[in-house]
């Protein structure tokens, strides 16, 4: 899931600055199990803004404010409320799918986007991929370098570590030795000695669009 | 050609030294120890930006050393350069001569003194060999155009002449104190097989440590001239951090102890540097015994900042190229 951690109030609230009216959209996905965006959290922002001296005028929760017909709908009686701005609580892709449907009417970030996490138990998320659109994980024991090394190594560690935790974050494992015990544990050390052919960057050059469609 | 190349593939016994640009932009120091390492080593590895922690850059500091008629090693992190950017360092070095290098991952900015630094690692160490010796293969720069002054043929495309193409003898580091070796071993493979023709260690402290590796490195068939860090160490206080915080280091607790006696005997007599004399002698020890035993191919001395003491631990260690 996308992990997100609510910007300090003080940087929402200049955000807001001077708007009388309020609306807040929260997300019913991630940041609900994040607990950035969920209805206890509007209820609890909703409040901050009050004693603040502004009006809510309107609040709604979207299944999923990343996608674009839910959140179309969810819209209406915001955009008909017409608040002077739009506080979303959601990721960077669910604010930007807000603005979308609000065309006139300003729409901030309460969060910060941080990664795409594993909830390794309640309330504790770890980084876990970072996107690189060239998934290795099948030669790396399902254990996946580009996150979980510091400094993405495909060919195998650097020499930066000391009992086996990481120069950069000495909380963390090496990636490569727990790709190492991995591929030991399964059998497959043999993955390691082949080379992973360099693709370059080339082909994920921002922002990028995948249709089932055809041509957008 | 390069000099560490004509050393090492005639069978000789490999010497060179390291050398940091400052942290500002006069090289006197640099140049001085410079003069004092003429003709008493093969080359003089200059690092680039090492532990993250910034320096004028390493090429500017190798052509300064070149013009003074001292071997420079250009060294090459995938830290703070894409993969343009060092091809265009390569290109640049080349054209001054310098035609050594040597290619490491490096360390990551926020280990270092400009944390905010965006970390790059476009390559890391076996990338960066990999890039230049499909450069030097194909006569093409990374993106797969022609090197300018080779000869295209303009029908097929083909490159029918590459002699404008630089070449570099190649390097790259091991860190032989490592659990799993496996790792190590593996990598090193790796960088042999894109291109490194020597190898570096981190710092060696025990034979038996170092003997070990090139067992592994040997039962591993991998065929390369490898060559001994050697970091003179200067008081026991080093030894301890260095234990602590450098990777791959492992100076033993005899030696530790023999430098804490140095320090008390000189506080007892009033002399000062008691144990930076030892550490001089206890690496040029460390030198003689690795080329009496026949152990690799030559010996990397780290001498953080005492160049200057270089020529004495090779006159000591009875070594001259």
């Amino acid at each position: 899931m996308i992990i997100t951690q609510k910007k300090p109030i003080e940087e929402v609230m200049a955000l807001v600055g001077d708007a009388k009216t309020v609306a807040i959209v929260g997300c019913n996905s991630c940041a609900t199990a994040c607990q950035t965006g969920g209805e206890a959290q509007i209820k609890e922002l909703a409040a901050i803004l009050e004693q603040a001296g502004k009006k809510v005028v309107a609040t709604t929760i979207a299944d999923y404010c990343c996608m674009n017909l839910g959140v179309k709908a969810k819209m209406k009686p915001i955009n008909a409320a017409n608040p002077d701005c739009v506080i979303c609580m959601s990721c960077g892709d669910g604010v930007q799918c807000v603005a979308k449907n609000a065309p006139t009417i300003p729409v901030y970030p309460s969060n910060n986007t941080m990664y795409l996490g594993e909830a390794v138990k309640f309330g504790v998320w770890e980084e876990s991929c970072r996107f690189c659109g060239d998934c290795v994980l099948g030669q790396t024991g399902a254990v996946c370098p580009i996150t979980q090394c510091a400094k993405s190594l495909v060919n195998g560690p650097c020499g930066g570590q000391k009992n086996g935790k990481c120069e950069v974050n000495p909380e963390n494992p090496c990636a490569w030795i727990k790709i190492y015990e991995r591929l030991e544990a399964t059998g497959q050390l043999d993955k390691l000695g082949a080379r992973r052919k360099d693709k370059g960057y080339g082909d994920f050059a921002y922002p990028r669009t995948i249709s089932l469609r055809g041509k957008k | 050609m390069s000099l560490l190349k004509d050393a090492l593939e005639a069978g000789k016994f490999g010497i060179t030294a390291e050398m940091a640009p400052p942290k500002g932009c006069d090289f006197t120091e640099q140049m001085e120890a410079a003069e004092l390492l003429k003709g008493k080593v093969h080359g003089v590895n200059v690092t680039d930006m090492q532990s993250a922690s910034l320096k004028a850059t390493g090429l500017g500091l190798c052509i300064k050393l070149k013009q003074a008629g001292v071997e420079p090693i250009l060294q090459m992190t995938g830290r703070d350069r894409n993969r343009m950017a060092l091809m265009g360092d390569a290109l640049s070095a080349a054209a001054f001569g310098i035609d050594t290098m040597l290619a490491l991952t490096g360390d990551h900015p926020v280990v270092g003194d400009c944390r905010d630094s965006k970390p790059v690692y476009d390559l890391d160490s076996v990338g960066i060999l990999q890039m230049l010796t499909d450069m030097e293969n194909s006569g093409r720069d990374c993106g797969g155009n022609p090197l300018a002054g080779n000869t295209v043929d303009k029908e097929t495309g083909e490159i029918t002449d590459k002699s404008a193409t630089p070449t570099f003898y190649k390097g790259a580091s091991v860190t032989p104190v490592y659990e799993p070796l496996f790792l190590q071993i593996n990598k090193l493979r790796q960088k042999v097989e894109a291109g490194a023709k020597y190898i570096q260690t981190q710092g060696i402290f025990d034979i038996e440590t170092y003997k070990r590796f090139l067992d592994a490195v040997d039962k591993a068939g991998i065929k390369t001239h490898i060559m001994a860090g050697i970091i003179p160490l200067k008081a026991a206080g080093m030894a301890k951090y260095m234990n602590e915080n450098v990777p791959g280091i492992d100076v033993p607790q005899h030696m530790i102890d023999r430098l804490a006696a140095a320090a008390a005997e000189g506080k007892e007599k009033g002399v000062k540097g008691l144990p930076a004399k030892l550490g001089i002698e206890m690496a040029a020890e460390m030198i003689a015994e690795i080329k009496a035993q026949g152990l690799g191919d030559g010996v990397h001395i780290m001498a953080i900042g005492a160049e200057k003491n270089v020529p004495i631990i090779l006159e000591k260690a009875g070594l001259s190229i």
